[in-house]
């Protein structure tokens, strides 16, 4: 079976000696938290960093804190999220986003944190390194050419966090922490649509923490694309969140996951909707504009053009389930299981 | 012995091994820890199709922890699982044939070591042309990727013919003529096969092996290694899975097993999962079309059918599966003449073999959704159409296959009464559909992979003074129950409970020889044979119980752990006592069972593919929901009905079906060992896609439908307890089922495995175009074809044999 080469593992007890220890090497060195997308990649030699600095026994960082919104640790595993009675009840869309990532066993380990912060995805480059050889290895890594498109000057890789689209269409924050100090951000600025560098975290920073804010008036929902119930990444997904005022929208962001290098936000299918009633064709018009936006690659499972035909649906399937249709029906046949009903 | 009613068979039970697998304690091969172990890594080759020109293994040989490295040069013997295609080398000696050729081996002290060893093995290669499609393989000849075959890059083509087709088709009042493709799939068992071997106390060589054939496996060391069989132990660990994948013997077993005759330690190997996609034998991609006559009655006049099969870079079992793509269509629908053409190609990817269904799956496939449009067109219920083509009992097809016992009307009827069928088809709304179909599969191959008179499977038991039984067959437990079967079918006969006997199994050295799980042959082979020891030992306890109890042995019923009087059951001793009485009597007691199937009655060649003592039959009706805008597909509901004969456990039955329902629905929605090509003008690679469990996709338990499943139990004469096969014949209508379904919830055919919603999506756009509403591959290619083997039909006054075929070459030469 596959095995992890050598590293040395450092277990952090404080967030300062975290960022202490991460600044002494930041090119060599990778942080750990669950460690679901980290190891593998390590046994697959796409990632080769001499030292882990373990997150896991940071105790701030495994919390939630309740205020004017949510602040969630960044070290949260997703199981205890999901379990989380008021996020659940707030943040539906968070919820039927962390629902359908992964297993429940890889659930039990990776964080939120980490799946925000989930290295962008790609046929070429999620592979041995036996395999990457006999294709003479890509951009990304070790090689020099991007096999999704052969002309392209950059990498193509997909961004495929579930949690990143959703939080972004709730508007939220996160923290970065370094030894020299820590910023706060738009969750939106922490992304750069490069598979490559899809982070805008300096490499020696630590994700702390993301904010939420208050989910007063808000409703929100995730629909995701993937060939089965459960494993997969997205190979396509739309997440919103709007402040209705009866049907009317008083504020809405829609933002697209799985169809770049980062998740895409859709300001034009918002501003169709703003100041309006969500009336169906005003629904289908916005998926239509969302769709737009969305330069799938082949690069992930299902044929491109029909993922991004499906943009449109699931946007469309986001916005009707927002206005409070029944969509049951759709969620048994797109999710094969019955995420929660809108609270 | 006087008869009783079964206390065992037919009730559903506890298998035997369960407590051992969901406590953790069954110890498979990887579990395997001996003192002094080494650790085995395969440097595999990343060229598709080249010419090795130099090895450096230097830098390998120099890592500390690196006792040895191996390379072609080491085994220079060829070996295959066909006699006819012993084209495989342990490692490659000059030559690669696809990504994954094993090209030298690293035995270290751990695994890091051995796989960081074998990256320092320098491999120059000069490339040769890759060959990545059948299409490729047909157009050039050279470069030839084996020498031999039966040109170019054909590996083999057969052509048989049983009467005159074309007057049949050009006499029939309709004909339909269809191209359907099959993608290839692979077994995906949970463990990845591994290996330990070592020298035991005596020196000679043990090999233990997550292996479905020990047997075959035996036979191809001591060819590459050259030693003599009897001084090699080869003991089947319990399989995590098999589905065909584990039938072939492995490069890295005879790995292995050479490096541990060399170093005198134990030395393991436990594939990637990656290696396992790259070993793979896994289903053929299957390009196929069917000519069918079609008489104004419904009855089918004849059929004409042609397969093209993507057999990958080695022989395997392919021209057996080539044979079998055109076996069986005969045995469930009457056609009473029929011609069979079969090419199988080599391509520059890992090779092709047998999985569950062995090549007869895909022409299933074509058949059934054939069918569905015949039935379509001449406006008659499907089920009703196939109820009356069913081939009768006790009958003899067009190719010579003598089908026995056949269940397949009453499979019809109920999956036609339980899914509501009458009220389901065309009568759904738009979006949601109703397929059905039906299939049929071997109770065992008839003929053993190479030539011999002996018996397919042996059964020894040994009783002693404790009241204890042991059982000792060949036969493999790959987790299809087979353990489980052996000692029910003995605790039956003798009176006992299944846990007072002891399976021993899968070992070269104790067991007699059965041929592997394989061709859904152990219930009924092992069966057979453990019956007829279990009564041999039935009878000298009861010779020796009538003599001291003085009661006529017509009398004695065995059952209970007791032997008694049926006209005074009080009467009686324990079994533990008779055993003693019959140890006092005749000495140790040791009884032996075999079998042998039956003689085929086709002599022609090729004609070894194919029978069986008897056929399953299997019938099933899919619900489907299919979005009409997207293509989006649902299965809510799979209805499936089988004809087992007679179930041993019910409980092992139901489970194989749902579990072929579950492999079959991964098959016809998502499943595809498909591969990568880049741009040739960059690039010769051409890579399997994704080899990982998380991206070959496959269905999870949450895509899992409600599945209902009934058992039809006409006992046949020729299985134990009148027992039939389950391990296989169930999987095959699902896939036909699922696109008959999709075109009665949307009206538009899928001709071609996996069904998926792009696929929906271009066909609903072909029928708004004005197209054709189909998806599915356009043409079949022109393929030279050999002149047909001519075999009369039974009706026809033939006798089995070909009249154009030369006399001394009448010897089947081709068997599974």
């Amino acid at each position: 079976m596959m095995r992890l080469p050598a590293f040395r593992y450092r277990a952090a007890r404080t967030i300062a000696d975290a960022a202490t220890w991460l600044a002494e090497n930041p090119a060599e060195t990778m942080l750990i938290a669950g460690g679901t997308d980290v190891l593998p990649k390590m046994k697959r030699r796409q990632q080769t960093p001499t030292t882990l600095i373990g997150l896991r026994a940071i105790r701030e960082l495994a919390e939630i804190r309740n205020g004017n919104g949510f602040t969630i640790g960044a070290g949260v595993t997703l199981s205890k999220l999901l379990a989380h009675p008021g996020m659940r009840a707030s943040y539906s869309g968070l919820f039927q986003a962390i629902a359908q990532i992964a297993t429940p066993h890889l659930r039990n380990m990776g964080t939120i944190g980490g799946n925000v912060c989930l290295d962008t995805r790609c046929t070429y480059y999620d592979q041995t390194y036996e395999w990457r050889k006999a294709i003479d290895f890509c951009l990304k890594k070790d090689g020099d050419r991007c096999w999704v498109a052969t002309s392209s000057p950059q990498c193509l890789a997909v961004s495929s966090t579930d949690t990143a689209p959703m939080l972004l269409a709730l508007g939220a924050s996160v923290t970065l922490v370094s030894s020299a100090g820590q910023r706060v951000i738009p969750l939106g600025e922490l992304f750069a649509n490069d598979g490559m560098h899809y982070l805008t975290r300096r490499p020696d920073e630590i994700l702390t923490t993301i904010t939420l804010p208050s989910s007063e008036g808000w409703r929100s929902a995730y629909w995701k694309l993937r060939r089965r119930g459960s494993f997969d990444f997205p190979v396509a997904a739309a997440a919103s969140a709007a402040k209705l005022d009866g049907l009317d929208v008083v504020d809405i962001r829609i933002v697209l996951g799985a169809v770049a290098s980062r998740p895409v936000e859709c300001h034009a299918a918002a501003t169709v909707l703003k100041g309006q009633r969500l009336t169906d064709q005003r629904i289908a018009e916005a998926a239509a504009v969302a769709s737009e936006v969305a330069k799938p690659m082949d690069n992930t499972d299902y044929e491109l053009v029909w993922r991004k035909s499906m943009v449109r649906t699931l946007v469309s399937h986001a916005l009707h389930e927002i206005r409070g249709d029944d969509m049951s029906d759709r969620r048994r046949q797109l999710a094969r299981q019955q995420l929660l009903a809108l609270a | 012995m006087t008869g009783r009613a079964p206390r065992v068979i037919g009730r559903p039970r506890r298998r035997v091994d369960a407590r051992a697998k969901v406590t953790g304690q069954t110890r498979f091969a990887d579990d395997i820890m001996l003192p002094r172990m080494l650790h085995c890594r395969l440097l595999r080759s990343t060229q598709p199709h080249a010419q090795i020109v130099a090895i450096d293994v230097s830098k390998a040989t120099a890592v500390e922890g690196v006792h040895l490295v191996l390379t072609g040069k080491d085994l220079p013997i060829p070996y295959g699982i066909l006699p006819v295609s012993n084209d495989e080398h342990a490692l490659c000696p000059d030559k690669v044939r696809f990504v994954g050729d094993p090209v030298a081996a690293v035995v270290a002290r751990d695994e890091v070591t051995a796989g960081h060893a074998a990256q320092q093995i320098d491999v120059s290669y000069e490339p040769l042309r890759t060959f990545a499609s059948p299409a490729d393989s047909l157009a050039h000849d050279e470069p030839r990727i084996h020498d031999y075959g039966d040109h170019g890059n054909v590996h083999k083509a057969v052509a048989l013919q049983f009467g005159d087709v074309d007057a049949a088709i050009a006499g029939a009042d309709h004909v339909f003529d269809d191209v359907f493709f099959f993608e290839g799939s692979t077994h995906l068992p949970i463990e990845q096969h591994a290996t330990v071997a070592l020298k035991d106390p005596d020196g000679k060589l043990v090999v233990y092996s997550s292996t479905q054939t020990p047997h075959y496996l035996h036979r191809a060391l001591a060819k590459a290694l050259e030693m003599p069989a009897a001084h090699i132990r080869v003991i089947a660990t319990p399989n995590g899975g098999g589905f065909g994948g584990k039938s072939d013997p492995f490069n890295h077993e005879i790995v292995v097993a050479k490096a541990a005759l060399l170093l005198d330690r134990p030395v393991k190997i436990c594939l990637s999962r990656e290696e396992v996609f790259l070993c793979h034998r896994g289903r053929h991609p299957v390009l196929m079309r069917f000519r069918t006559g079609v008489n104004g009655d419904g009855t089918i006049a004849g059929m004409d059918l042609q397969t093209l099969l993507d057999g990958g870079a080695y022989g395997s079992y392919g021209v057996a599966s080539t044979f079998y793509t055109g076996a069986l269509q005969t045995v469930t629908y009457n056609i009473p003449r029929y011609r069979f053409r079969g090419c199988r190609v080599f391509t520059n990817k890992p090779p092709c073999g047998p999985k569950r269904g062995h090549g007869t799956p895909q022409s299933r496939f074509g058949q059934e959704v054939q069918l569905d449009k015949v039935a379509e067109h001449l406006r008659v219920d499907p089920a009703e159409f196939r109820l009356r083509i069913v081939v009768p009992p006790d009958s003899l097809t067009a190719n010579y296959m003598r089908v026995k016992t056949i269940g397949l009307a009453d499979c019809i009827r109920r999956v036609v009464d339980r899914s509501q069928w009458k009220h389901k088809f065309r009568k759904l709304p738009v979006g949601r559909g109703v397929g059905l179909a039906c299939s049929s599969y071997l109770s065992g191959a008839g003929l053993p992979i190479y030539w011999n008179d002996m018996p397919h499977s042996g059964v020894q038991l040994k009783l002693d003074r404790s009241g204890g039984v042991t059982a000792f067959c060949g036969a493999t437990e790959i987790g299809q129950g087979s353990d489980d079967v052996l000692v029910g079918l003995i605790a039956e006969v003798l009176g006992i409970d299944p846990f007072d006997v002891r399976a021993v199994t899968g070992d070269t050295d104790l067991t007699p020889v059965d041929l592997g799980s394989y061709s859904s042959r152990v219930t009924l082979m092992m069966g057979n044979a453990a019956i007829q020891a279990a009564e041999r030992a039935r009878d000298i306890l009861a010779s020796a119980v009538s003599d001291r109890l003085g009661i006529p042995s017509d009398r004695l019923v065995f059952a209970d752990r007791r032997v008694f009087d049926s006209e005074r059951p009080e009467h009686g001793l324990t079994f533990q006592e008779c055993v003693c009485l019959a140890e006092a009597k005749f000495g140790t007691i040791g009884t032996v069972g075999s079998y042998t199937p039956p003689k085929s009655p086709g002599h022609y060649k090729g004609g070894g593919v194919g029978p069986t003592p008897t056929y399953s039959y299997s019938a099933s009706v899919v619900e489907v929901e299919v979005d009409p805008q997207t293509g989006w597909i649902t299965v809510p509901r799979v209805w499936i009905a089988h004809d087992i004969g007679c179930a041993l456990n019910p409980a092992l039955v139901r489970g194989q079906i749902e579990g072929a329902v579950y492999m079959g629905l991964g098959e016809a929605l998502m499943e595809e060992q498909a591969f990568r090509r880049l741009p040739p003008r960059l690039s010769g690679a051409l890579v399997h896609k994704f080899p990982s469990i998380l991206e070959y996709k496959s269905p999870t338990s949450l895509d899992m439908p409600e599945i209902f499943t009934d058992l039809i139990e006409h006992p046949d004469p020729e299985g134990p307890f009148g027992a039939k096969e389950v391990g296989q014949g169930p999987l095959l209508p699902i896939m036909p089922a699922v696109a008959n379904a999709v075109y009665d919830a949307i009206g538009v055919r899928v001709d071609q495995i996996p069904v998926t919603p792009e696929k929906i999506v271009r066909a609903l756009q072909a029928k708004a175009a004005g197209k054709a509403a189909r998806s599915g591959p356009a043409a079949f290619p022109d393929i030279d074809w050999p002149e047909p083997l001519l075999v009369s039909p039974p009706w026809e006054n033939g006798d089995g044999r070909a009249s154009n075929e030369n006399k001394k070459s009448t010897k089947v030469v081709v068997r599974s």
